[in-house]
C-alpha cells in the first residue's frame, strides 16, 4: 500500500507501526507538521498526543513516559534541540529508550527556518552534559522517514538508549511516495527495569545519581561498552562505489542532492559514486574506510565542516593512512545545487 | 524486644550502599517526617504496588532509600513533566511528585502550573523551608524577606531579590486543581493536620480523583542555621506569618468531570482503507522518460502548491517517480509562494528545483525571481498580468496565459491553477496522460464533490479556449 506524505508525516506513520504509544511535542518550523499528524492520527488510533508547554518539558514527559517502558516520541528542530539536551542527557544516563526527532533548520540562535545540517555534532557527540551518546539516524528519503522511526524504537529499546532521527526541514516539508511498513515492531518486555506502578516492578528504581566515585566510573564504562556494542547495527549505503574514481560522502539531504549529481556525472562519462551513512553514531567506519581507500573524496554538507571534521576522525580511528578530504557546503538555508556539485567533481576529477 | 515494622518503609535502608535503619537526614529536619507520614498513608491506604514517586534533586534525592514503592529521579524542576508523562501512559496508577522549594518554586514553576492547570492525575508534595537546604542554603523563591542566606548576605531585599512566593496562593487561580492545602511539620499539633492533607491528597490519587497540591512548611535547622527548637519556631511564627496554613481549595468530595473516550481503529484501519477510487502501485524503471524538474510560483492563494500537487498524483498514477517540495514558513501564510516538483523514471535525486525545465509564474514576483533559471529547451507559462519586463534566457520559451481572468470569466476566481494545469497538459511537455491529470484533479477535491466537478469542466473549457487560440 502506497501513500504520498511529508516526511514530517511519514515519521508519525512509522512511530505508529512501531507501537509508539504517546507523542510529547512543542510546535516549531520546520518539524510542526510531526505534531499535526501526531494530534490527528495518535487520537484516532486510542493512544495519547500532549502538546507540552516547551521542549524541556517534551523531553521530561518522554523521560517519564520512558521510566514506564513505553514507547514515546517527541519532535523538534534546533531551538527546541537545544533545550532537550538536559533531557537526553538524564535519559541517556538512566538508560531510557526514546525516539527524538530533529528536523534541522539554521543556526546558531534563531537563525532562519531553512535546511541546515548544523546539529551533526549536537546529534552525534552527546549535546548534554556527561560522557553519553544517542543512536542517530539520518533518513535520505521520506520512506527512511517512516522505515528508520521504527528502527529507532527497535534498537533504542534493544539499547536502553535514546534515539535520534536527524533530519532537516528539506526532508520533512517534502513529499514522496512511500510503501506503509508490513511488520509492526512489539516492545520488548521491560517489567525488570520499568517504573509501573505494579506489584512487580515495585523494587524497581530509575535513577542516574551515583555519588560513589567508583561506583559512576563504573557506571561510565558500562554506557561505553554498551556504546562500542552497537557499532554491529550501523548502517550505510554505497551508490556507484565500485568502480568509482571520486566518492561523494554525504547524508540526509546533501546525499539526495549527490545523487542526482552522480546520475548526471555517470551520463557525461564520469565516474562518481556515494557513500551514505544511515547511521551517524554509530558510525559506519569500516565501510567508509573501505570504499574511499585509493580515492578521491568530495564530502557534502549543509553545514560549517562538521561531518567533514568527524569523518577525518573516524578514519584516523580505523587506523587508514591520511588522506585529503575535500569538502563543498553551504550554510544558512543556501543549499548545494546539482550543478555546482557536479563543476566541483569535474575540478576535483581534474577536468 | 519485637521489631516493629514501619509499612511503606523499608525496614533496613540498603540502597546507600550501608545496612543502616537512621535516615541520611540532619537532626531537626522535617523530611523524615513527612518521608513517615507519605509512608504511613500509603500503607493505611493500600497503595504501596500502584504508587510511583518521583524523587527530587535536594536532601530528599535519596527519599528512594526509603519509600517502598516504585521509585523515580526527576531532574531538577522536571517532576511535574515526568509524572505527566508516566500519567498519561499509565492508567489507575498514583502518582507523587515530592518537590523543594527551588525545584518547584524556582526552576520548575512553569511545569508546575501547566500541570496543574491540566489536571493532571498527580499528588504534589511541596516542601517549603525557606532556603536550598542541600546546597549549603542559598535563597529560595519562598526565602523571607530580610532572610540571610549564602545569596542574600546581606538579607533578602523584596525589592531587588523578589518577594516570598506564595505558591499556594498561586495555584488557587487555576481551574483544574481538585484540593489546595498549607500545612506545616513544626509540632506535633501540626504534623497530625499534615498527615490528614497527605492521607487526602493520595487518597484521592488512589480513587483517580484528581489534582491535589500541598504545601509543607518544613524545619531545616541546617540552612537555617539554627538548633532544631529554634528552627521550630521559626517554621511557626516568622514563615506562617507570610504563609498562613490552611486549605485554599477542597473539591475532593465532589463528581469531577473526565474526558470523553473516542473511538479508536487499529493503525491498519487508519492508514491501509483506500483513498481514492484508483490504486498507486510502485513506480517502474522507465531510462526513456526524461526526467523534469519544475517550479510552480505566485501568491499565497493562488493555488501554486495545488498544482504542483496535481501533477505529482498524475506522475504516481502514470507510475512515475516524483517528490513535491513547497516554499515553507511564513512565505507560505501570504506573500510568495512556491514549489518544486521532480517528476522521473528512476529514483528521484535531489528534490529542489533550482534549475527547471518548466516554470510557472502566476505574477509579476515570481516569473522574475525564476526565470533566469530556466534551463534551455525549456518553458515558462506566466499569467498575462506579469509584464515580462526581464527577457527569458536564451532558447527558454514563454507562453502567457490568461488564467486568472479566464478563471474569473468562468465564475470561479480562485481556479486560476486549474486553467494552467490544462494549459501545460495541452503543451505535451510533461509526458503525463491526460487522464491521470484530470484523475489527480478529482482526488485533491475529494471531500468536495462539486468542486471536483467544477474544475474538471473548467479544465475541458480552457483546453478548448487554448486550442481555438492557437
Amino acid at each position: 500500500m502506497m501513500k504520498f506524505l511529508k516526511g514530517n508525516e511519514a515519521v508519525v506513520v512509522g512511530a505508529l507501526y512501531a507501537g509508539s504509544e504517546v507523542y510529547f511535542g512543542y510546535p516549531i518550523t520546520p518539524a510542526s507538521e510531526i505534531a499535526h499528524a501526531a494530534a490527528e492520527w495518535y487520537p484516532a488510533v486510542g493512544r495519547a498526543f500532549l502538546q507540552a508547554e516547551c521542549e524541556t518539558a517534551a523531553i521530561s514527559m518522554l523521560y517519564g513516559a520512558a521510566c514506564a517502558g513505553k514507547p514515546a516520541i517527541t519532535a523538534t528542530s534546533g531551538p527546541g534541540m537545544s533545550l532537550m539536551q538536559e533531557g537526553l542527557s538524564y535519559m541517556a544516563a538512566a538508560e531510557l529508550p526514546g525516539v527524538i526527532v530533529n528536523i534541522m533548520r539554521s543556526g546558531p540562535g534563531l537563525g532562519n527556518i531553512f535546511p541546515e545540517q548544523s546539529d551533526y555534532n549536537q546529534a552525534v557527540k552527546g549535546g548534554g552534559h556527561g560522557n553519553y551518546k544517542c543512536l542517530v539516524f539520518a533518513p535520505g528519503s521520506v520512506q527512511e522517514m517512516c522505515d528508520l522511526t521504527i528502527k529507532a524504537f527497535e534498537l533504542s529499546f534493544k539499547y536502553r538508549t535514546p534515539a535520534i532521527i536527524l533530519a532537516d526541514g528539506l526532508l520533512g516539508q517534502m513529499m514522496e511516495s512511500i510503501t506503509l511498513p508490513v511488520n509492526t515492531y512489539q516492545p520488548p518486555d521491560v517489567s525488570d527495569w520499568a517504573v509501573q506502578g505494579t506489584a512487580e516492578t515495585r523494587g524497581n528504581l530509575i535513577t542516574s545519581i551515583f555519588m560513589n566515585a567508583e561506583i559512576q566510573e563504573q557506571r561510565n564504562l558500562h554506557l561505553k561498552a554498551k556504546y562500542e556494542s552497537m557499532r554491529k547495527d550501523v548502517l550505510s549505503e554505497c551508490y556507484c562505489c565500485d568502480d568509482a574514481d571520486i566518492i561523494l560522502a554525504a547524508y540526509g539531504i546533501s546525499s539526495r542532492i549527490s545523487r542526482s549529481a552522480v546520475d548526471l556525472l555517470r551520463a557525461e562519462g564520469f565516474k562518481a559514486g556515494m557513500f551514505r551513512p544511515i547511521t551517524l553514531s554509530p558510525f559506519p567506519s569500516e565501510q567508509l574506510c573501505s570504499v574511499i581507500l585509493n580515492r578521491k573524496v568530495l564530502v557534502v554538507e549543509h553545514s560549517d565542516s562538521q561531518f567533514c571534521d568527524d569523518l577525518r576522525m573516524h578514519i584516523a580511528k580505523q587506523g587508514q593512512r591520511y588522506q585529503e578530504l575535500a569538502l563543498i557546503f553551504h550554510m544558512g538555508g543556501v543549499m548545494i545545487t546539482v550543478e555546482e556539485l557536479i563543476a566541483r567533481v569535474k575540478k576535483e576529477l581534474g577536468s | 524486644m519485637a521489631q516493629i515494622k514501619t509499612l511503606g518503609m523499608y525496614e533496613v535502608f540498603t540502597r546507600g550502599g550501608e545496612c543502616t535503619r537512621s535516615t541520611h537526614y540532619c537532626a531537626g529536619c522535617g523530611h523524615g517526617i513527612v518521608h513517615k507520614l507519605i509512608t504511613e498513608a500509603l500503607a493505611e491506604l493500600g497503595m504501596q504496588d500502584e504508587t510511583i514517586i518521583l524523587n527530587p534533586v535536594g536532601c530528599s534525592v535519596f527519599g528512594y532509600y526509603y519509600w517502598d514503592v516504585g521509585n523515580i529521579s526527576a531532574a531538577h524542576g522536571r517532576s511535574p513533566s515526568a509524572a505527566t508523562g508516566l500519567a498519561r501512559t499509565l492508567k489507575n496508577k498514583s502518582i507523587i511528585c515530592y518537590q523543594g522549594d527551588g525545584d518547584l518554586g524556582a526552576i520548575g514553576l512553569n511545569s508546575t502550573i501547566q500541570a496543574a492547570s491540566r489536571g493532571e492525575r498527580m499528588a504534589v508534595l511541596f516542601i517549603n523551608n525557606a532556603n536550598y537546604g542541600m546546597t549549603g542554603g542559598q535563597m529560595a523563591p519562598t526565602t523571607l524577606g530580610g532572610m540571610r542566606t549564602l545569596t542574600s548576605p546581606f538579607g533578602r531585599d523584596p525589592l531587588t531579590d523578589g518577594y516570598p512566593l506564595h505558591v499556594c496562593e498561586v495555584m488557587n487561580q487555576l481551574t483544574a486543581p481538585v484540593y489546595i492545602e498549607r500545612v506545616s511539620v513544626a509540632d506535633t499539633t501540626r504534623i497530625m493536620k499534615a498527615k490528614q492533607a497527605i492521607r487526602k491528597a493520595l487518597r484521592m490519587q488512589r480513587d483517580n480523583i484528581g489534582y491535589a497540591f500541598v504545601e509543607i512548611i518544613t524545619p531545616c535547622p541546617t540552612g537555617i542555621k539554627a538548633t532544631a527548637l529554634e528552627t521550630a519556631r521559626f517554621c511557626m511564627e516568622e514563615m506562617e506569618a507570610e504563609f498562613p496554613l490552611g486549605c485554599f481549595r477542597d473539591n475532593s468530595a465532589l463528581p469531577q468531570p473526565e474526558p470523553q473516550p473516542k473511538t479508536a481503529v487499529s493503525v491498519q484501519e487508519l492508514f491501509e482503507r483506500p483513498e481514492h477510487d484508483y490504486e498507486i502501485i510502485a513506480p517502474r524503471v522507465d531510462p526513456d522518460f526524461k526526467e523534469r524538474r519544475m517550479k510552480f510560483s505566485g501568491y499565497g492563494g493562488q493555488g501554486v502548491l495545488s498544482l504542483g500537487l496535481w501533477l505529482s498524483e498524475a506522475a504516481r498514477i502514470d507510475r512515475r517517480f516524483t517528490t513535491w517540495y513547497p516554499s515553507y514558513g511564513p512565505e507560505q501564510r501570504g506573500g510568495a509562494a512556491s514549489c518544486a516538483v521532480v517528476i522521473s523514471g528512476s529514483a528521484v535525486g535531489s528534490p529542489d528545483a533550482d534549475r527547471p525545465d518548466l516554470l510557472v509564474a502566476m505574477n509579476q514576483m515570481a516569473y522574475e525571481r525564476f526565470i533566469g533559471n530556466v534551463l534551455p529547451g525549456g518553458v515558462a507559462f506566466v499569467d498575462e498580468t506579469a509584464p515580462l519586463k526581464v527577457s527569458p534566457p536564451p532558447g527558454v520559451k514563454v507562453v502567457t496565459v490568461p488564467a486568472i481572468r479566464m478563471a474569473v470569466d468562468f465564475g470561479v476566481a480562485q481556479a486560476a491553477n486549474t486553467i494552467m494545469l490544462a494549459a501545460i497538459s495541452l503543451h505535451g511537455a510533461l509526458n503525463l496522460s491526460r487522464e491521470s491529470i484530470l484523475c489527480a484533479v478529482g482526488a485533491s477535491f475529494k471531500r468536495k464533490p462539486e468542486l471536483a466537478q467544477k474544475n474538471k469542466e473548467l479544465f475541458v473549457k480552457a483546453e478548448a479556449w487554448i486550442k481555438a487560440q492557437a
